[in-house]
């Protein structure tokens, strides 16, 4: 296990306790787990390692994304897990300047499935990575940004 | 500043669906004003959604969520009239929360 | 042929599982028998499409360049002339010829007359409807949008010829070019109560809320029949997204797989999707989506004349394209005993105004509506030498007409004319009236342009749309042709990759430079608050200035990498 993970679930741990013992804001849970270094990368690979392990193709990821962005500046994507002991699922967008965009903590009790929208510059893929019982998986797709007009 | 959130919280079978619609501006930092100077960034960081004591969701983002972020999620073990209560905060340190009742 | 010895031909030709139209096909049928159309089962659907708002009847020539690649390649629709006609076993020279291929045009037009034309078309509706009592009437869009009446009374006068057509459900495309609220006008005022407008893939850009209703569940003869709205996906890229700023589209497979098994459970024993997706997204869709009974499908203007048969884990799904202009009526039957589907018929009919008297209510309605513009639309600008024709991969004598006119009047190198496949044809020796002009370039973005382009952006402009043609994967398509060019010569090569198909550009001779500014015409920005003079002034002044066009060489680009490719001629 990568030294980041362990802090996080230490963190996770201690601040779910104190929380529930109402001794710290909710909101330091997820200031604690802030993965700064995988927001930081410039490319999917980088933010890729700082996140863990590399990860497994799995196909218990169900990633919905668009085949044509309607505007790249808002796409939809959605994230739906089959892998059982979902803790985290992130979104990553091969092509943006920063790729890693979004991190999901997935509390026992909530479903495997986050939907959201982001910023798409160029047609590439999309990552979800999904971690599951201590270890990392993944599935992309690819989504296609085009000037438009001309049609019909 | 609940007026910049908009929230829907909806039993679907056995599970709540929450949506959420935040108004914010969600910069990156890398574009420029239309006198060239760039626009500094500025982007919501934090989520987090509660259900009572327990936290249902908590999420970390950069500047790539499209401005006005959405977000959807879906709780066990909730019931209808049970309160959510989604709250972000941003890079410059503002903050909002609103909150629902399921329906 | 005589009736009798007809229907026993078809009889044997259903025994022996040939398809109608094959068998029909096959015979160079009198003009009698051309729309004899046994009724078959017990659930009927009619399908029109693409009418682009053609309420007269006119010529129009199908494409001679509809290259398939990947998959599609040599398939249905991607068959052209004579490889289209030796599919689906069709005599060379018959009327079904003229019909579906672009063989010797102007002169098979001379013979057979006109096609479609909303009073000619209701007759042949009201005969449909008289042998297959309860049929419903679908319309796949692109229906508002086309002509100049329609344009100048923001589809109002398409609404009440519809209306009076005795249409029962329709999706949209074109449509939305009017803007949200007069969509949402008409459907709440006009089609209110009489037509349903469906579209399960259209959401709100909030929380995603469906827009308009999915689908429709109908009982035809007894049987419960569910039709569900596909509007054309990519709207909001292909036309301007300010018209529809709230609304997000998208084929949303997931979704229609939930609506298909929604209306299942609802008790519905056939069901069918009316489309605007095209054929190939459609061919695609309808292998991956168990349930549908049938695909009806438009967009792609492909005139099919058969269904196409396309497997998937349910069984297996009717994939029907049927045309444009109001040429075509789809005619689908199904035999459902004892809750399900026992066998399908399907045929597509060419809509010949010489042989299909017109409606008097529906003629008058008509005459109603243009008697306010008649003056406007019949001023003669020019006569045309020859053939003027708009569909084709690469461009067409129409468009040909328009870059010119946009080179010459903007003073620029370049024209970029979007490749719509909408716009009836003229045949030489037509007048060119301020209608026929409207019928290629009435739209409600009409602004011309002239800007300064760099050889780079020039070339990622033709890349990307190119792209959007011969993608190979059908989702990734956005239907149209190529981007018509004017001056610019090109090579393309449609199997290439993404962003590698465009080469050898060059400008009267000499290569496009990636560092040099041209000055590039164009219009259709879909841009929001472009202006400029609109399309219909600039080429309409041209034309009003030469009195003749003598329509030459297109500007058409050298095709590289096909091989024995049966969307392209000989």
């Amino acid at each position: 296990m990568d030294a980041y993970r362990r802090s996080l679930l230490k963190a996770v741990g201690a601040a779910t306790a104190l929380a529930a013992a109402g001794m710290v804001p909710l909101r330091a849970l997820a200031a604690m787990s802030r993965p700064e270094k995988a927001f930081e990368a410039t490319d999917p690979q980088g933010a890729m390692t700082a996140l863990g392990d590399s990860a497994a193709e799995s196909d218990q990821i169900e990633l919905e994304t668009p085949d044509i962005a309607e505007n790249g500046a808002v796409v939809p994507i959605s994230v739906t897990s089959k892998l059982p002991k979902t803790t985290r699922i992130s979104v990553l967008v091969e092509k943006n300047p920063n790729p890693m965009s979004a991190m999901f903590m997935i509390p026992e009790g909530t479903e495997p499935f986050i939907q959201t929208r982001v910023k798409v510059a160029e047609t590439g893929n999309i990552y979800a990575l999904v971690e599951a019982d201590g270890k990392l998986y993944k599935a992309s797709s690819q989504t296609k940004v085009t000037l438009g007009g001309c049609g019909g | 500043m609940a007026g910049r959130m908009r929230m829907r919280a909806r039993m679907s079978g056995d599970v709540a669906e929450v949506k959420v619609l935040m108004q914010h501006p969600m910069e990156t930092g890398q574009r420029k004003d239309s006198e060239g100077k760039p626009i500094p960034a500025h982007y919501i960081k934090e989520v987090m959604a509660t259900l009572g004591d327990r936290t249902v969701m908590a999420a970390q983002w950069g500047a790539a969520i499209s401005q006005n972020p959405y977000l959807s999620f879906r709780i066990k073990d909730a019931k209808k009239g049970d309160t959510v209560k989604v709250s972000w905060t941003d890079n410059k340190g503002e903050t909002a929360s609103t909150e629902a009742k399921i329906g | 042929m005589q009736r009798r010895e007809f229907l026993q031909m078809l009889a044997a030709a259903a025994a022996a599982g040939l398809p109608l139209s094959r068998a029909l096909a096959g015979q160079g049928m009198a003009s009698d028998d051309f729309y004899a159309l046994p009724r078959y089962g017990n659930v009927h659907l009619l399908h029109t499409t693409d009418t682009h708002a053609q309420l007269l009847p006119l010529y129009f020539r199908e494409p001679s360049e509809n290259i398939g690649v990947g998959a599609a390649r040599n398939r249905p629709p991607h068959l052209v002339g004579e490889h289209l006609l030796k599919h689906f076993d069709i005599q060379a020279d018959s009327r079904n010829a003229h019909a579906f291929s672009c063989l010797d045009f102007a002169a098979a037009a001379q013979r057979y007359g006109r096609v479609g034309g909303f009073a000619h078309l209701a007759t042949l509706i009201k005969q449909l409807r008289a042998e297959r009592p309860g049929a419903l009437l679908l319309d796949g869009g692109d229906l508002w949008q086309g002509s100049a009446t329609a344009l100048w009374t923001q589809g109002q006068d398409m609404v009440d010829a519809s209306k009076a057509l005795g249409l029962d459900i329709m999706t949209g495309h074109w449509e939305f070019t009017l803007g949200a609220d007069r969509v949402r006008d008409i459907i709440d005022n006009d089609l209110d109560g009489q037509v349903d407008f469906l579209a399960q893939n259209v959401r709100d850009s909030g929380f995603g809320d469906p827009v308009f209703e999915g689908q429709s569940l109908r009982e035809v003869n007894g049987v419960p029949v569910a039709v569900i709205g596909q509007a054309f996906p990519y709207t909001p890229i292909a036309n301007p997204s300010h018209f529809v700023p709230d609304w997000n589209f998208g084929i949303r497979e997931s979704d229609l797989q939930t609506q298909i098994d929604t209306a299942r459970k609802a008790g519905a024993r056939v069901v069918v999707l009316l489309s605007h997706n095209g054929m190939d997204v459609d061919l695609k869709l309808a292998s991956r989506v168990k349930g549908l009974d049938a695909i009806m499908g438009g967009h792609t203007h492909d005139g099919v004349p058969e269904a196409i048969k396309v497997k998937n884990e349910g069984g297996h799904t009717l994939v029907t394209n049927g045309g444009s202009n109001g040429k075509f009526v789809g005619v689908l039957d199904f035999d459902v005993k004892n809750g399900e589907v026992k066998g399908a018929q399907y045929r597509l009919l060419p809509v010949f105004s010489d042989l299909l008297p017109a409606d008097r209510d529906m003629a008058a309605l008509i005459e109603s509506i243009r008697a306010p513009h008649a003056d406007k639309l019949g001023e003669t600008l020019a006569v045309t030498d020859g053939l003027l024709y708009r569909r084709g991969n690469f461009n067409g004598s129409f468009d040909q007409l328009i870059l010119d006119a946009l080179m010459d009047v903007k003073d620029a190198e370049i024209a970029f004319s979007p490749g719509f496949r909408w716009g009836p044809s003229l045949l030489p020796g037509d007048e060119i009236t301020m209608e026929d002009l409207m019928a290629q370039v009435g739209i409600t973005y009409p602004a011309t342009t002239l800007n300064e382009m760099t050889g780079e952006r020039i070339k990622f402009v033709m890349e990307d749309v190119a792209d959007n043609l011969f993608n190979a994967d059908p989702f990734l398509q956005q239907g149209g042709d190529m981007v018509r060019v004017g001056g610019l010569e090109y090579a393309i090569s449609p199997l290439a990759k993404s962003g590698e198909r465009i080469s050898d550009m060059r400008l009267g001779g000499k290569p496009l430079d990636p560092a040099k500014t041209y000055k590039v015409a164009g219009w259709a920005p879909v841009g929001e608050g472009v202006e400029g003079e609109p399309i219909w002034d600039v080429v309409g002044n041209w034309l009003r200035d030469r009195k003749t066009v003598s329509p030459g060489e297109l500007n058409q680009p050298a095709v590289l990498g096909l091989k024995n490719n049966k969307g392209l001629l000989g």
